[in-house]
């Protein structure tokens, strides 16, 4: 198996992602440069988050028109994985591969802090190992994770399981996200973006001292172990 | 030139003489603007530089002391840290979120500047009393400032320390330290050598942001100040981000000759103190130098202080290898002149000569001052502080009153703003003793804390800052690190004022004792005068950034309980002391009294002890005893695990002294009963007092049969104080 | 011809806007009771050099608004166009 972590500029969590699939996977991980327009050979590839061009028209809104963007939407329309991290889930909104948009904060701060997770769908690519409605354990660092759908996208959102992780409740909420929504995906299923860090929480040792990301990237590798490598329409 | 053209420059009629001298001729308007901004406190040290000279800079680790971009300490296995302090007081008493923003992207550049990759950010925080609209502003414009840029960046923001007096009202204090990873072999230096090679500029272009800010800095904040916002820069992280990157690159090409940040002064002062340091000369062509705005003269381009730019030395032919690697991130890099050997900074816009003086002068033949010291009639009056001085009915309500004072009280309301985690190396994050960070790879971590206090510095500036040298490494042996070394961020008044001035000359004094017995040299840092508002100066506050190192990770100790049934150890001797205490100014809204005692030769003792036991592996918490006392202090280390506390003190002194009292040299420890007896045995062997004062259990806090109460209760008052406030 | 833009963007109405809350909840405090309510937008002001007609240049900015300056999820976009005078 092969993953690519794209690198945009303003990307700062590229390395880390980086470090969990390369370390602590010890998948062949290669950095992709946001220049590149040839991407080939890849299983996975990850929109790490970040600050793509500091961010500021609107997350992710630039980024969306980098050069990677085009074979990146190439690759998920034959099935090819993505993962969208954080900035990563914000430019796939921008790029249309998720629907729906995100807004600042609720209560307009940056916020950082581990948060308690449910669940929904465990039948994906992203999350086939973890238990369904279980409760994990991540941590959240953004200031637009304010997730918005209309209503007849959220019906539809619900009607395909395309929710896969929330917010536990409304108090846990740290952003303001229509029905706690943190992760969603794609009709497809091979397309998920989520605000939620796994790459922070896949060693114990490290603060917030929970590895429930590790389940994230062990679901996508069994996954890609078990399709045998290739991209499946 | 008008009539006493010093004036405007914040220079003296005296240096102005001196350069007139110097020159033997006249200066022009833009040599002018250069001496005003090189011979500047901000630049110069001119007012501090003999008494820094006193500061313990050397030891075994240091690789780099004060002098260069940053200091650098060696860690062993080829790799090295670079780290240093930088205060930002003055441009975040005018635009909070800018002037603190600017003031972490400062620092970052002098770290990566130096070849290293910044791992991690602190900030020391004073502002005035929450409970003031303006305060307020200023507190929530700095942090989200601090949070935006570091945020942005992407480098973590894993510590520090914020405190609320009303000394701090009109002029608060952001001083931010920055930490990096590097390779012994990758060290940068900030030289300007090689007669005829390329002096090129990279990063942003010059606009016309915050001309003559060192100057603004090296005075003080009046009504006025509000006018001068002109010379606040405004940041930009992102443009910071590709910088540090493409520096990183092009340093690891082993292409240059130096590099330095353009910070204070721009391109001014870097490229005379680059100069000065190779012994060269530079001439540059202004007329060469990218800029965002039409029309700017000479003297702005020179003294402009627009944020993420460099002055880069490529070796000679690798002039294109810097352009493709700024390129290759969308930035700009320039030849806008090359390096001489005459030793003279020569500045033109096209073909006139705008400039030419001696980059020697400028940048290391700043007048010296010895200044005038008095001690100040207040030392006078401190008075000795008794228990009986101090009223109480309940220390139940006292303690909750001090859990929610703002000082006190948790800063998660701060640093749930700050990205703490990403590069995920954060061990121990924001409201311990000390963070933790680990160095990928190896087994090994850094032990990171500032700290200071102010009121005691205040009532006693050289017992106060070898207090806060103790404190910091006392924080560092708490998260099982071995303190190595520090950088200084001395915060003072008016230095032309002899009882500030003597102020500063004892806070190095005391600074300088007590890193020479705990062996932890200092490697670089800043000084910032004038902080001092219509309402008067500031606390000298002398603010102590240490570095240590945990050798393993199996080392890694937090403050936190984390069993029933731990036996409660206090390493160290509780003393008849209030003087200068939290709970003394809770109670009588006083600042006043005697110092706690300061025994260097028992702290290292205790540290010592705690040390050992921390290496045997046997002990489940540490937490350094400081503001608020030993019940402030169990309180801080119930309060994650939700565990209570019985406590049972033989007491010698008063309830207060013992409940609330600060003195030094203690340390708090949990271990299990069957341990309990080898930690004993290494506090005998170190001739450290110690007492076995109580038990982890249940879910209350219980105090001799002073207090009682719910752990819960005490978290919530605690944890949401300052939220409350706001 | 060259033409001075401003576009201003702002979320669509009946979509919660969190900044334009607090500012309203600023301006109550401040005693403005009369503030009805309060939309925090966005606004750009960009010239267009080189272009004969003023609607090739409207068209062309509906595209960038469309393409990237307004996110037609959650905002709707505005904007005037006047001839650079000189």
């Amino acid at each position: 198996m092969k993953a690519g972590v794209v690198t945009f500029p303003g990307s700062n969590c590229d390395a880390d992602v980086f470090h969990v699939l390369k370390n602590i996977f010890n998948i062949d991980t290669k950095m992709i440069w946001y220049k590149d327009k040839n991407i080939k050979g890849y299983d996975l590839i990850v929109l790490p988050g970040g600050f793509s061009y500091g961010d500021y028209l609107r997350s992710g809104a630039i980024a969306r028109f980098a050069k990677v963007m085009d074979p990146i939407i190439d690759f998920a329309e034959k099935g090819g994985l993505v993962l969208g991290i954080c900035n990563g889930f914000q430019i796939l909104l921008e790029s249309n591969l998720l629907p729906g948009a995100m807004k600042v904060n609720d209560n307009l701060k940056f916020v950082c802090k581990n948060t308690v997770l449910t669940v929904i769908n465990n039948k994906t690519p992203f999350t086939n190992q973890c238990e369904k409605s279980a409760a994990i354990e991540m941590p959240v660092a953004h200031g637009e994770g304010n997730y918005y759908i209309d209503k007849e996208g959220l019906k539809e959102l619900n009607e395909n399981n395309q929710i896969i992780l929330k917010y536990k409740n409304k108090k846990v909420n740290p952003n303001g996200s229509i029905n706690n929504i943190a992760g969603i995906c794609n009709k497809e299923r091979n397309v998920f973006g989520l605000m939620p860090h796994p790459e922070r929480c896949s060693e114990p040792l490290i603060t917030p001292g929970k590895s429930d990301g590790y389940n994230i990237f062990s679901s996508i590798i069994s996954f890609i172990n078990k399709r045998g490598g290739k991209i499946a329409k | 030139m008008p009539n006493k053209p010093w004036l405007s420059e914040g220079l003296t009629e005296k240096e102005y003489e001196m350069i007139v001298d110097l020159l033997d001729r006249k200066p022009t308007t833009t040599e002018l603007g250069i001496f005003g901004v090189m011979w500047s406190e901000h630049c110069s040290y001119k007012n501090s530089k003999l008494i820094l000279k006193n500061l313990f800079t050397e030891g075994e680790c240091v690789l780099q002391g004060p002098g260069e971009n940053a200091g650098i300490i060696d860690i062993g296995d080829g790799q090295a840290i670079s780290f240093k302090i930088e205060s930002h007081n003055h441009p975040s008493a005018v635009e909070p979120f800018q002037g603190a923003a600017t003031g972490v992207g400062g620092i970052i550049r002098d770290i990566f500047t130096m070849g290293a990759r910044p791992i991690a950010n602190l900030n020391s925080l004073r502002f005035g009393e929450l409970n003031n609209d303006k305060v307020q502003y200023l507190f929530k414009g700095v942090v989200s400032g601090i949070s935006s840029y570091g945020n942005s960046i992407g480098i973590p923001t894993v510590g520090g320390e914020v405190y609320f007096s009303s000394a701090y009202e009109g002029n608060p204090l952001v001083n931010v330290m920055s930490v990096g990873l590097l390779k012994k072999e990758n060290i940068a230096t900030a030289t300007a050598k090689g007669e005829g090679n390329s002096v090129m500029v990279v990063g942003a272009a010059t606009g016309r942001d915050g001309i003559k800010g060192a100057s603004f800095a090296s005075d003080e904040l009046s009504e006025d100040s509000k006018e001068d916002r002109p010379a606040v820069q405004v940041g930009d992280p992102f443009m910071e981000k590709l910088l540090l990157e493409a520096s990183l690159e092009l340093i690891n090409t082993n292409s240059l000759i130096g590099i330095q940040d353009m910070g204070a002064a721009g391109l001014t002062s870097s490229s005379a103190e680059m100069a000065s340091r190779g012994n060269s000369g530079i001439e540059i062509d202004i007329s060469k130098v990218p800029t965002r705005e039409k029309n700017m003269t000479s003297y702005e381009i020179m003294l402009s202080e627009s944020q993420e730019r460099m002055l880069i030395i490529p070796k000679k032919g690798k002039e294109q290898v810097v352009k493709d690697i700024f390129n290759k991130w969308d930035l700009h890099a320039e030849v806008i002149g090359r390096v001489n050997d005459d030793g003279m900074l020569r500045i033109f816009n096209g073909e006139d000569k705008v400039a030419e003086i001696s980059a020697k002068i400028l940048a290391d033949e700043a007048p010296e001052y010895r200044r005038e010291t008095k001690l100040p009639e207040y030392i006078k009056n401190v008075n000795e502080i008794n228990a009986n001085d101090i009223k109480s009915e309940d220390y139940n309500n006292d303690l909750l009153d001090l859990l929610s004072s703002p000082t006190i009280a948790s800063k998660k309301w701060v640093y749930e703003q700050y990205d703490y985690m990403v590069m995920t190396n954060t061990v121990v994050g924001p409201g311990s003793d000390a963070a933790v960070i680990r160095i990928k790879g190896k087994d090994k971590a850094l032990a990171l804390s500032t700290d200071s206090n102010g009121k005691y510095c205040y009532l006693n500036p050289r017992r106060g800052a070898a207090i806060a040298v103790a404190e910091a490494a006392r924080n560092i042996v708490c998260s099982g690190g071995k303190p190595l070394a520090i950088t200084d961020g001395l915060n003072f008044g008016n230095p032309m004022n002899p009882e500030i001035y003597w102020q500063f000359k004892n806070s190095v004094e005391g600074i300088t004792k007590a890193c020479k017995k705990l062996d932890t040299p200092v490697i670089g840092g800043n000084v910032s005068f004038y902080n001092e508002s219509p309402k008067g100066a500031i606390y000298p506050t002398p603010i102590i950034g240490m570095v240590g190192l945990l050798d393993s990770l199996k080392d890694k100790t937090t403050m936190h309980f984390k069993n029933e049934g731990d036996l409660i150890y206090l390493i160290g001797k509780n003393v008849e002391e209030l003087g200068g205490s939290e709970y003394l100014e809770l109670k009588e809204g006083k600042v006043d009294g005697y110092v706690p005692q300061l025994d260097l030769n028992l702290e290292k003792r205790v540290q010592k002890t705690v040390r050992e036991a921390i290496k045997e592996n046997i002990i489940n918490s540490a937490h350094d005893c400081s503001e608020g006392g030993v019940a402030v202090n169990l309180a801080e280390s119930c309060f994650e695990n939700n565990l209570g506390v019985n406590i049972k003190i033989n007491k010698e002194i008063s309830n207060k002294a013992l409940l609330f009292g600060e003195s030094q040299s203690r340390i708090i420890v949990s271990i299990s009963k069957e341990l309990a007896s080898k930690l004993e045995n290494i506090a005998v062997e170190n001739c450290v007092p110690y007492g076995k004062i109580g038990v982890v259990e249940g879910t209350q806090f219980k105090f001799n049969n002073l207090i009682k109460l719910d752990v819960e209760e005490m978290k919530v008052k605690w944890e949401t104080a300052i939220e409350k406030k706001l | 011809m060259d033409w001075e833009v401003k576009i201003e963007t702002k979320l669509k109405d009946g979509i919660l806007d969190p900044q334009g809350k607090a500012v309203k909840t600023g301006l109550k405090s401040l005693g403005y009771n009369n503030v009805e309510s309060v939309h925090v937008g966005k606004y750009l002001e960009l010239v267009l050099e080189n272009i004969e007609q003023k609607n090739k240049a409207a068209k062309m900015v509906e595209e960038m608004c469309d393409k990237l300056l307004a996110n037609p999820v959650i905002e709707d976009y505005s904007y005037h166009i006047k001839e650079m005078e000189g």
